[in-house]
């Protein structure tokens, strides 16, 4: 049965405080020695090998300046600017001196607390794993400067207040901090530390800046795509057109013939051309000759897939994830019966930098990485295997990373693997720049899994639902993967049934099923991951179940949702703010959805128009969010608004389709995404909270789907289901 | 040789006169605030201005810019543009960034010809500049709000 991927890899990895003040210690040892940059002197560097400032998290300079050190990938969901918020709100920092710097790759100091051991960033844990543990450190470095007055003005440490960066006696003594940090690091780190009670926040629930808009608005911040090195060469790789297909040979003649062309290689994933600069590099592979072999690969289209999904959903022999009473026996009785099917196509996540990255070869065996690094322990182990050296001899360089939505995290860190076979085999003699282009990513695979549910539910003559019967016919990306063993648990992969199994509405009788598939095809995480499909499918079937009861939608859902309290605040409050109920114009609509992802709660309304030509105009969305603590309550808002348009570009009219086996798509044309033109006026509300906060870089994106899908049937009368919406059908009689 | 006058200054670069002009200015000029996204016009991310007129880059060839004035972000200057970033810094419109650049160049170039923009002039303007984060909504406040302190 199912369980989400949160809860079954947090058992695993809950943090102690006692742990957190051990790793603070290691830490302050491992900056001195390794990083050392900021924090003052060489005497302290000297004294002692585990000096309690700074620790992994906190550098404080003697100008002042905290730097608070990121271990997530910012890949623009705003955690860096989130993190160094609750940093900053326990310290008492004036937001003035915080600066952020991206953690080296380092497991035993990074590691994402949900992830078990493994440094990396996804499932929107970024400031649900870090909250108490940057609290913490945060509190433990307070008490350390408030120590160090203390001592140095010989007056009790319960006397001494800190406010904006300055801490001061009644006395009128005031020291900044980097006038107290040669002293603090000499006291012990307190083995008791006791974060803020939510009413003395200063920062969290607040409005600060963005710490990254100024570099991000003058072209400053620096990307894996920036990243320059002495004799640098810049990489394309032709990959097989086929999925699972392979090179049988090639010739280069005419690529090396090429201006600024320097090599042309064969890596285990294709051809690799090397030139002076990237235009060359790309002429290069234009010219390259390559024979594929592909016998080993995927020929089908895509609609015969989908085809054979639909005809196994039929089928006996789905992988039970949730079961309770009989649904088909239940469905066979008295009950009015209602059936939908729903089709999901592959997508790409097409994130605005393409997938690239830089490795340098050391003469001492070693290897330094810069990328947008979204899983760097996975990341290393690959790096080093490829090599053949050991992990922590794969120095890897976070930077800002142009988006990802999950394509940057692959759990065989493939482009990784690329740029390290291309550096193995040309011996390491210049640094290498892997680059893929807008056609390697739209045609390269690893896309949002294609998906196809049925679902059969059924209203009993009170107007409850007797009953739901649900399969989901889709293709793993974890089985078999070093992820099985976290994710699976008998059988069922989370990342297919998430938000399907756990179908929050009273059912009596419910059975969820899935087909396991299985294809060459890549497939891969895809902002929301399952909820994509499953908010969807769950969404609309609820929707036609009201319309089936002769109930208002929100009435129906909040009835069924007696036992989920933030479900149903959510849900009145977007409806609430909406102005639900009120009546719109001819040809105008508008619908709801509500779902639960990554621990928040978000319900939207849609409105939309219907146009002249036919098609779906969506005006306005109102979304109503509750993540537990707000910590930037803007920074939510931006990623709301952010999942409601990355939402809507894929269902306006985003997919990756195959005509025997060779990807019909290849750049913004085929797959053209959203356009401001397209995008709706929207309000983000949020609901308060003092609960732990959950995620937010995801859960804005689920109901928006379901909510437009409501709100063309309000203004039609018809059901557009599948994905991308065919406007077409509405024209049909 | 190809001589390009970048944010007022002459560089000379060799090479072919058909490399489009993002990559002689990210590889050969090593201004790398011009970003690469397509390659094929269709996405805005290298947007540069040419002689005040926002232009695609990628589709752009080094040969058919040479004598003209070329600007990149790291060389805005003036009221307009200070505006821009300005308003764009105030709402925080950025979330990845990788984009920001391109956005900023069209709508400087629309509030340089256009200084009280309505919303379908913005769409008009704005439409060639994707945003896979979609920050739509903060990029269409910024230019109104930015077309106010200019007013």
């Amino acid at each position: 049965m199912y369980t989400t991927m949160h809860d079954r890899i947090a058992t695993k990895a809950a943090p102690s405080r006692r742990q957190f003040l051990k790793s603070a210690t290691l830490a302050g040892g491992a900056l001195l020695i390794g990083t050392h940059v900021t924090l003052g002197g060489k005497a302290l560097a000297a004294t002692t090998s585990d000096a309690p400032m700074p620790n992994a998290f906190i550098k404080i300079a003697p100008d002042s300046t905290v730097t608070v050190i990121i271990k997530h990938l910012d890949m623009g969901q705003g955690n860096t600017t989130g993190l160094a918020t609750i940093v900053a709100d326990e310290l008492d920092a004036d937001w003035s001196q915080v600066r952020t710097e991206f953690a080296p790759a380092n497991a035993a100091l990074y590691n994402n607390l949900l992830f078990g051991p493994v440094q990396g960033t996804g499932g929107s844990t970024a400031i649900a794993n870090s909250w108490d543990q940057l609290r913490n450190a945060g509190a433990a470095a307070r008490a350390m400067l408030v120590s160090a007055a203390a001592e140095t003005w010989k007056v009790p440490a319960t006397e001494i207040t800190i406010q904006k960066g300055v801490v001061a006696h009644a006395s009128g003594k005031q020291a900044k901090f980097g006038e107290l940090i040669t002293k603090a690091a000499t006291l012990q780190v307190p083995t008791q530390v006791k974060p803020k009670q939510p009413k003395d926040w200063v920062y969290v629930g607040k409005h600060v800046p963005r710490i990254d808009s100024q570099a991000k608005t003058t072209g400053q911040a620096i990307y894996a795509i920036d990243v320059r090195r002495p004799g640098m060469l810049t990489a394309v790789v032709a990959r097989p057109p086929r999925f699972g297909g392979a090179v049988k040979s090639f010739d280069a003649a005419a690529a090396k013939a090429i201006k600024g062309v320097v090599d042309v290689v064969q890596i285990p994933q294709g051809v690799a051309v090397l030139a002076k600069d990237t235009w060359s590099a790309m002429k290069g592979r234009d010219a390259l000759k390559v024979d594929w072999d592909d016998e080993k690969a995927e020929k089908r289209s895509s609609d015969t897939m989908l085809a054979d999904y639909r005809k196994l959903a039929t089928e006996p022999g789905g992988r039970p994830a949730a079961r309770h009473g009989n649904a088909a026996s239940a469905l066979n009785g008295n009950a009015k019966v209602i059936e939908a099917e729903f089709a999901f196509p592959y997508l790409a996540h097409a994130p605005m930098e393409p997938l690239n990255g830089v490795i340098e070869l050391k003469s001492d065996g070693t290897a330094e990485c810069w990328a947008g690094s979204q899983f760097q322990t996975v990341e290393q182990a690959t790096v080093a295997a490829v090599l053949g050296i050991k992990p922590e001899q794969v120095k890897i360089n976070t930077v800002w990373a142009g988006g990802s939505f999950g394509r940057r995290a692959t759990p065989n860190a493939d482009y990784f693997a690329e740029m390290a076979a291309i550096a193995k085999v040309t011996g390491g003699r210049a640094p290498i720049h892997l680059v893929w282009t807008r056609e390697d990513d739209i045609k390269g695979g690893r896309y949002r899994p294609m998906v196809y549910h049925h679902v059969r539910a059924g209203l009993d003559s009170a107007g409850n639902i007797a009953g739901w019967d649900h399969k989901i016919v889709a293709q793993s990306f974890v089985l078999g993967t070093p992820l099985e063993a976290m994710i699976v648990k008998d059988g069922i992969d989370a990342t297919v049934v998430e938000g399907a199994a756990d179908l929050p509405y009273r059912v009596s009788n419910l059975a969820v099923d899935w087909h396991a598939v299985s294809s060459p095809v890549t497939t891969l995480w895809w902002r929301s991951v399952g909820h994509t499909h499953t908010a969807q499918a769950t969404e609309v079937t609820i929707d036609m179940l009201a319309h089936e009861a002769g109930k208002d939608p929100v009435a129906f859902r909040l009835d069924l949702l007696r036992d989920h309290p933030r479900h149903a605040a959510v849900l009145k409050l977007a409806a609430e703010k909406s102005g639900w109920g009120e009546k719109l114009g001819a040809g105008r609509g508008r619908g709801i959805a509500v779902h639960e992802s990554f621990k928040s709660f978000v319900a939207m309304t849609a409105d939309v128009t219907i146009t002249k030509d036919g098609s779906v105009k969506v005006d306005r969305v109102v979304a109503a969010v509750d993540c537990g603590v707000p910590v930037n309550p803007d920074v939510i808002r931006a990623q709301v608004e952010s999942g409601i348009g990355y939402g809507l570009g894929a269902a306006l009219r985003n997919q990756i389709t195959l005509t025997d086996g060779v990807v019909d798509q290849s750049n913004f044309d085929g797959y053209e995404p959203l356009r401001i033109s397209d995008m709706p006026k929207i309000e983000v509300h949020i609901v308060p909270s003092e609960a732990p906060p959950t995620g937010i870089g995801e859960p804005g994106l689920p109901p928006l789907a379901p909510a437009v899908s409501n709100a063309i049937f309000a203004a039609t009368g018809k059901r557009l289901n599948s994905l991308p919406w065919d406007f077409k059908a509405l024209k049909s009689a | 040789m190809v001589a390009l006058t970048i944010n007022k200054t002459q560089h000379d670069i060799d090479v072919d006169p058909d490399m489009p002009l993002l990559w002689a200015i990210r590889d050969h000029v090593n201004l790398t605030g011009t970003k690469f996204g397509c390659g094929a016009g269709l996405c805005g991310a290298c947007t540069v201005l040419i002689n005040g007129e926002p232009t695609r880059s990628c589709q752009t060839q080094v040969s058919d810019v040479a004598g003209k004035e070329i600007t990149t972000i790291e060389g805005l200057d003036g009221r307009v543009a200070r505006a821009v970033q300005t308003a764009w810094q105030r709402l925080d419109v950025v979330q990845c960034g990788y984009c920001q650049s391109g956005q900023i160049m069209s709508a400087v170039g629309l509030l340089a010809q256009n200084p009280r923009p309505s919303d379908s002039d913005i769409d008009s303007a704005m439409d060639g500049n994707v945003c896979r984060c979609a920050t739509y909504v903060r990029i269409r406040a910024a230019i109104h709000a930015a077309a106010r302190d200019l007013a």
